[in-house]
């Protein structure tokens, strides 16, 4: 019992951090996509309508939970759940700062990665309980992009581990503070450039993001593998899709952007702020992402397999192996 | 992570790991056994990070549960011609349940025997780096085998499942 | 009660290989089959790694050995499971039964 307790705070923290970050989350994605469009987005409740959300997400509580007739039961309550909790899971090893974060894990990037990927088992289990072809189709989708482009991503992030020695998500960040040649930030993202382009890539796919976002198109499959859902169950999916691309932009934030530190300012003075810091990053990230969302067209999904077994896998595996060569000439003996 | 195995905790995860199998193996519907299976992989991993193999449950988690449960149920899914399909009688093999009962107690005579000779668990527990300093040393041989067995796999997988005639 | 020995480690991985046995003879469905395997791939590896941790804890012996099953078994079941839709195209079915093809 002694191990349980103190795992409770973390834990409730965590969960709030999920549903304020998707209360936020749904404003901005409406606010922003609507300026996109030249519109203005909710503007009615509250000033700038800003408790827009907030009302939206009482009115989903209060809403009648459906369960239409023909379900598999228990599949169909547990799949909610089974999307949910690895996405609370996810929030275990980042790290907000040098030392607010949950656990640190020595494996905390692969951990990252192995809890995200039970998410399409849950998808699968919803679309399959919900006895709708929709939401088989849907489903079916969204778990093969899932699996098919996990090996592009996990490939993608090889380069920033094998340079780090390291999959310590603090230690890559640590590795990333201070500045070359007192002018150029140490960040990944100028070291790695075609890393990051694959990373970016793999990660609007893995997250259903426009453009690859066919596994919910609402044209075709009216909302995917969440039609048959309601009320609070569907609540639960949805928060969980805004809490996996806060996860994502997090993770590309430590890989790349040098997580909670800012270049030219002195550790002293990021202290206090680091967790800060570190969520803004997370927002802009997030922020590519709707602007991404809002600009492009959706791929067709036989294009969408082309692109990722016969492009980006090829292209990650290729430069993992130059950047292994350029490792072992640069730091010969061992990682610097 | 105490040198000691938790009694309590190994115990719910053992449970929790023979109840997914044995659902597995009662359930009428198959797509329900595919989570019964993932349920069993999940709890082996939770036993991995009992025995501070800290990389080997990641990994299980992300081979077994995100790769290949996923795979098992798109075949269940590309082979079922209807939804009822999924549901079929169990079957029970009078010969299955003796060999299985024959070599549960082979085995469990075997444990009863030499199962405690190590009781101790020693202190020591090598974290990553040094799992992955001696995988490409002293295992190099072994691993670059296993990545030639898993790229021959991919190739055959491949051909076998094409739509096309050959 | 506190304390686990690797009796116990093993045990559970006789329980589980046992039943993995039993799915593999008694199931007719091919993807069973290939599901039970895989509790009986499991089973071995929760074995080498309990084994592992008690008699090799420096060398780690168990879990490489644990790792190359692994690899083994995704091999496996991707191609066993590429073998199911190939023969599910000729037979319609992944009965076991239905394959006997070569039977005179």
């Amino acid at each position: 019992m002694s191990a349980v307790l103190p795992a409770i705070p973390p834990v409730l923290a965590a969960i709030g951090l999920m549903l304020a970050n998707g209360v936020v989350l749904i404003y901005m994605l409406r606010k922003v996509l609507g300026h996109l469009h030249l519109r203005l987005g909710p503007t009615h409740v509250g000033p700038k309508g800003l408790v827009q959300t907030t009302a939206d997400v009482l009115k989903l509580l209060s809403k009648e939970d459906v369960t239409p007739n023909g379900v598999d039961r228990w599949m169909y309550v547990l799949a909610p759940v089974v999307v949910f909790v690895p996405s609370l899971m996810a929030y275990a090893a980042l790290p907000f700062s040098e030392t607010l974060r949950i656990t640190r894990l020595e494996t905390g990037l692969l951990y990252t990665f192995a809890v995200l990927s039970l998410v399409p088992l849950g998808v699968i289990m919803a679309g399959w309980a919900s006895a709708n072809k929709y939401a088989l189709i849907g489903a079916l989708r969204a778990a093969a992009q899932q699996v098919a482009y996990e090996v592009p991503l996990l490939l993608s992030v090889l380069p920033v581990v094998m340079i780090v020695g390291s999959l310590d998500l603090a230690e890559i960040v640590a590795f990333q503070t201070g500045v070359w040649a007192g002018v150029v930030p140490r960040w990944f993202v100028l070291l790695l450039v075609p890393s990051f382009v694959l990373f970016m890539i793999s990660a609007l796919c893995e997250l259903n993001q426009t453009p690859f976002d066919m596994s919910e198109a609402e044209s075709e499959l009216v909302a995917g593998f969440a039609t048959e859902y309601s009320s609070m169950r569907f609540g639960l999916i949805f928060l969980s899709e805004f809490s996996n691309s806060f996860v994502i932009s997090a993770l590309a934030v430590v890989l790349f952007f040098g997580g909670w530190t800012l270049p030219f300012v002195p550790d002293a003075v990021i202290a206090p702020v680091a967790p800060l810091v570190f969520v803004a990053k997370t927002y802009v990230g997030i922020f590519i992402f709707m602007w991404i969302r809002g600009t492009l067209p959706r791929v067709r999904i036989d294009q969408l397999m082309n692109l990722g077994w016969k492009w980006l896998i090829p292209i990650a595996l290729a430069w993992i192996m130059i950047v292994g060569v350029v490792v072992k000439l640069a730091a010969p003996g061992g990682v610097a | 992570m105490s040198e000691t195995v938790n009694g309590v905790t190994f115990i719910i995860l053992a449970f929790a790991s023979i109840i997914g199998a044995i659902g597995m193996l009662t359930t009428r519907n198959i797509v329900h056994a595919s989570f019964w299976l993932l349920e069993v992989m999940v709890a082996v991993g939770g036993l991995y990070l009992l025995l501070s193999a800290e990389f080997l449950a990641v990994v299980q988690i992300l081979v077994y549960a995100g790769a290949v449960s996923v795979l098992l149920l798109f075949v269940i899914m590309l082979t079922l011609r209807r939804r009822e399909d999924s549901v079929r009688p169990v079957e029970i093999s009078i010969g299955g349940g003796v060999l299985a009962a024959v070599f549960g107690t082979v085995i469990y005579v075997a444990i009863a025997q030499y199962g405690d000779r190590v009781a101790e668990m020693p202190d020591v527990a090598p974290g990553v780096a040094e799992l992955g300093e001696l995988l490409f040393t002293r295992w190099a041989l072994p691993f670059e085998v296993a990545s030639l067995v898993l790229l021959v796999a991919l190739v055959g997988a491949v051909w076998w499942s094409k739509e096309e005639d050959r | 009660m506190t304390e686990v020995g690797p009796a116990a480690f093993m045990g559970l991985a006789a329980v589980l290989f046992t039943l993995g046995l039993y799915g593999a003879v008694a199931r007719k469905s091919a993807v069973m089959v290939l599901m039970s395997l895989e509790l009986m791939a499991v089973a071995v590896n929760l074995n080498m790694v309990a084994l592992s941790r008690f008699v090799t804890p420096t060398e780690m012996t168990g879990q490489y050995f644990a790792i190359f099953t692994m690899v083994v078994s995704a091999a496996e079941i991707g191609l066993g499971l590429a073998l199911v839709l190939a023969i599910y195209r000729q037979t319609r079915s992944v009965e076991l039964s239905a394959f006997d093809s070569l039977k005179g």
